[in-house]
């Protein structure tokens, strides 16, 4: 008698680029957790750059609510897959979601001002994007979540590099399905040694953020690559992803500008 | 002119109950009599609805205490979930609450459903997003609320109103007991629903309908800590008096007179737009209506012209017709009032202009009018007529023009139009207005603070500002 025993469809698991699921154009992966996950190399982190890129006008160029309803979204679709990530970690992804896109309209009513200069002069600083910033992500999925979410609710688009493939490919299915554009978000996975140098070099990214690297010789080599192009930086560290955030993973990736006009009849 | 075929929006999405309670911890319950709630359009009647006395305003706002302890220890986080989750039901039955807007209101569903409900959900959203993220606002470390909220809100804007109510005040950690305005009840009740629909705590809401007793025993009620009043400036009069002495913090957002001040250089079409907006907007049951409208000299004749021009393609009627840009007036009480204050525009020397147009036999309807040789003294230059109705002065110089603005009691907003930005900015420095729109009018968003000065009330609602009214700070 046949089995009746059903054979599961596994998943394969490629990098997110502009919004699409490609494989390295290396043709290599690395195992993680029994799966054969993508081996992003030099040229994907290119490719990754140039959707960021191209995603940007129009993401910046977004209304503050339409963000953050879109983050929200996307607290939604993480809330309705909790199974797939890990258990003690994601319902406060889940609220870290939700604490960035409430602060998508709010950011420039905090961090903005109106400036009483003495003259008659109209004058008000607000909050733009930075533009492009390459994350090296922590290996915490709360933690993935906790770097991605300030870096693009206040309009940057970003390319991020994890080892840790799974929870992040899991994770750009949430974004794939939450209304966000292609290449706000890019995820490249693989060797942080390896991609990283490439993105702190590259003179189309505009900040970096060394959260997640663990060695400390590399996240001084890569911070000082990118002071070639003046990137600002995050630098590394190991916070407690539970504790309050802040603002100052948004306001890191912030441009102040200030506008005056003349009052007068 | 062309014709438009009729394009009535279905009414059958939305299900009106014959009758309705009072929703008092998280249930409806039976009130005392009952009052009757019509649809203006046709006078026809849509429901029933309980008339809350002072004992039930008084269960209402002790169920609202109760719910306090409880709800202000929340998380700011949590608390923020509950208004995420009004604001996408929101969002979910919008064209259910535009109709039922409509309906019980009388405004034009294109502005009901493309104006009203989506910033009603907006407001739901931004708020939410305060809600564990108050340590940041600007008021201090950890700000508290003030308690329970009494809330009266007007017939104009039923459910965006409510919306600028309870908002803020349940981000930060308050509970309310809110009444609706007796004409339009009813957007108010299928909120009461779409609290128990999304699990809001028993108490956190609480809806009392009635008319000016019940406001009376709220605003009266000596566990209220806070009172928060949109309405007519007598009657706002009436509530700082009342509340004189007491420890309960007040905001009112009352009425006004704006200036609507066209200068020589605006663009001539976009003006106009904007002045049709800026007074036949929700048939001028606007408080921020530009009503007197202040032209330069030089382009009086031209612009009164395309004035007219404009005003005979809008199109009055059936508030449910998707072309409709003129609604009912909401009630009797009102058209009357409307219809007197235009008599003694007449009476006093000005002259009325109104495009021919057709009204439905029922309900009540009043033409989109316009009063030339209006003078400063005139009481249609003075009084908020609440109506279609737009009052015309001229002026020569911009201290002219800035003299005639300021003069009035009210200071709730003002339009002004010109190419020239530091005109712009300058005026908008000398305007005693709450909020200036340049070159556009009406425009509203929940970031935004609004709110008046002088006899137009005290406080802001919305934005950051609006956080303000339901901190102890």
């Amino acid at each position: 008698m046949p089995s009746k025993a059903r054979v599961a469809v596994r998943k394969t698991y490629k990098l997110f680029i502009g919004g699409a699921f490609p494989r390295s154009e290396s043709g290599r992966t690395f195992e993680v957790d029994g799966n054969n996950v993508a081996l992003a190399s030099r040229k994907d982190a290119r490719d990754a750059v140039l959707a960021a890129r191209a995603a940007f006008g129009k993401w910046a160029g977004a209304t503050a609510y339409n963000r953050g309803q879109i983050l929200y979204r996307a607290a939604e679709m993480l809330e309705s897959r909790r199974g797939e990530f890990p258990a003690e970690e994601v319902d406060d992804a889940v609220d870290r979601l939700v604490w960035y896109a409430g602060w998508s309209d709010k950011i420039a009513q905090v961090y903005g001002s109106a400036n009483p200069v003495a003259g008659p002069y109209f004058n008000i600083s607000s909050p733009e994007p930075t533009g492009v910033v390459a994350i090296i992500a922590p290996s915490s999925f709360l933690g993935f979540v906790s770097v991605l979410a300030p870096a693009i609710v206040t309009g940057n688009t970003c390319v991020v590099v994890t080892p840790a493939a799974v929870d992040a490919i899991t994770f750009a299915e949430v974004l794939a399905t939450s209304d966000l554009p292609g290449g706000v978000v890019n995820i490249l996975t693989g060797s942080v040694a390896e991609v990283a140098p490439w993105l702190a070099s590259h003179d189309d990214v505009n900040g970096l953020d060394l959260t997640g690297v663990d060695n400390a010789e590399l996240a001084l080599t890569l911070e000082q690559s990118a002071a070639g192009t003046l990137k600002r930086i995050i630098r590394r560290s190991s916070p407690k992803w539970t504790d309050d955030p802040g603002i100052g993973r948004m306001t890191a990736f912030l441009e102040t500008k200030t506008v005056w006009h003349p009052k007068g009849v | 002119m062309f014709t438009y075929a009729p394009a009535p929006e279905s009414r059958s999405i939305v299900n009106i109950k014959p009758s309705y309670g009072l929703f008092i911890n998280g249930s409806f319950v039976d009130g005392g009599s009952a009052f009757k709630t019509i649809n203006p359009a046709n006078e026809e009647v849509l429901a029933e609805v309980a008339e809350a006395t002072k004992e039930d305003v008084d269960r209402a706002v002790k169920a609202a205490r109760a719910a306090f302890k409880t709800w202000s220890k929340l998380p700011g986080k949590e608390r923020a979930k509950y208004l995420f989750r009004i604001a996408r039901i929101i969002q979910e039955r919008s064209r259910e609450l535009a109709v039922l807007e409509s309906l019980d209101n009388g405004k034009p569903i294109k502005e009901s459903r493309d104006v009203d409900v989506p910033l009603v959900a907006a407001h739901f959203f931004y708020y939410a997003g305060w809600a564990d993220k108050l340590n940041h606002a600007g008021f201090g470390a950890n700000p508290r609320p003030l308690g329970v909220a009494g809330q009266i809100i007007p017939w104009n804007f039923p459910l965006l109103m409510l919306a600028w109510k309870i908002a803020p005040a349940l981000a930060c950690g308050n509970t309310v007991v809110l009444k609706p305005a007796e004409t339009t009840p009813l957007s108010a009740l299928l909120f009461a629903e779409i609290c128990q629909q999304a699990d809001l705590p028993p108490g956190v809401v609480n809806i009392v309908t009635g008319a000016g007793a019940t406001g009376a025993a709220l605003v009266d009620h000596p566990d209220v800590d806070k009172v928060a009043f949109t309405g007519s400036t007598d009657v706002g009069r009436h509530i700082a008096k009342a509340v004189a002495g007491t420890k309960k913090k007040v905001t009112l957002e009352l009425g006004g007179k704006a200036a609507n001040i066209i200068f020589e250089d605006a663009p001539i079409d976009q003006a106009v737009e904007g002045i049709v907006n800026g007074i036949f907007f929700n048939q001028g049951h606007v408080c921020c209506a530009g009503s007197r409208l202040l032209v330069q000299e030089s382009i009086y004749d031209t612009l009164l012209e395309s004035l007219k021009r404009r005003m005979g393609t809008l199109r009055v009627g059936d508030p449910l017709d998707k072309n409709t840009d003129i609604g009912a007036i909401n009630s009797q009480d009102q058209l009357k009032r409307i219809k007197a204050l235009a008599k003694i525009g007449s009476e006093e020397g000005a002259e009325a202009w109104s495009p021919p147009c057709e009204l439905p036999r029922n309900g009540f309807w009043f033409r989109p009018t316009i009063f030339t040789g209006v003078s400063q003294a005139h009481r249609i230059a003075r009084e908020e007529i609440f109506g279609p109705v737009l009052s015309v002065l001229t002026f020569r110089t911009p201290a002219e023009a800035i003299e005639k603005a300021n003069n009035t009691p009210y200071g709730l907003s003002a339009g002004i139009w010109t190419e020239k930005g530091s005109r712009i900015l300058d005026m908008a420095d000398k305007l005693r207005a709450g909020v200036v729109w340049a070159n556009t009018f009406n425009k509203f968003d929940p970031a935004s603070p609004f709110g008046g000065y002088k006899e137009s009330g005290y406080g802001r609602e919305g934005g950051r500002h609006g956080l303000e009214a339901y901190l102890a700070v």
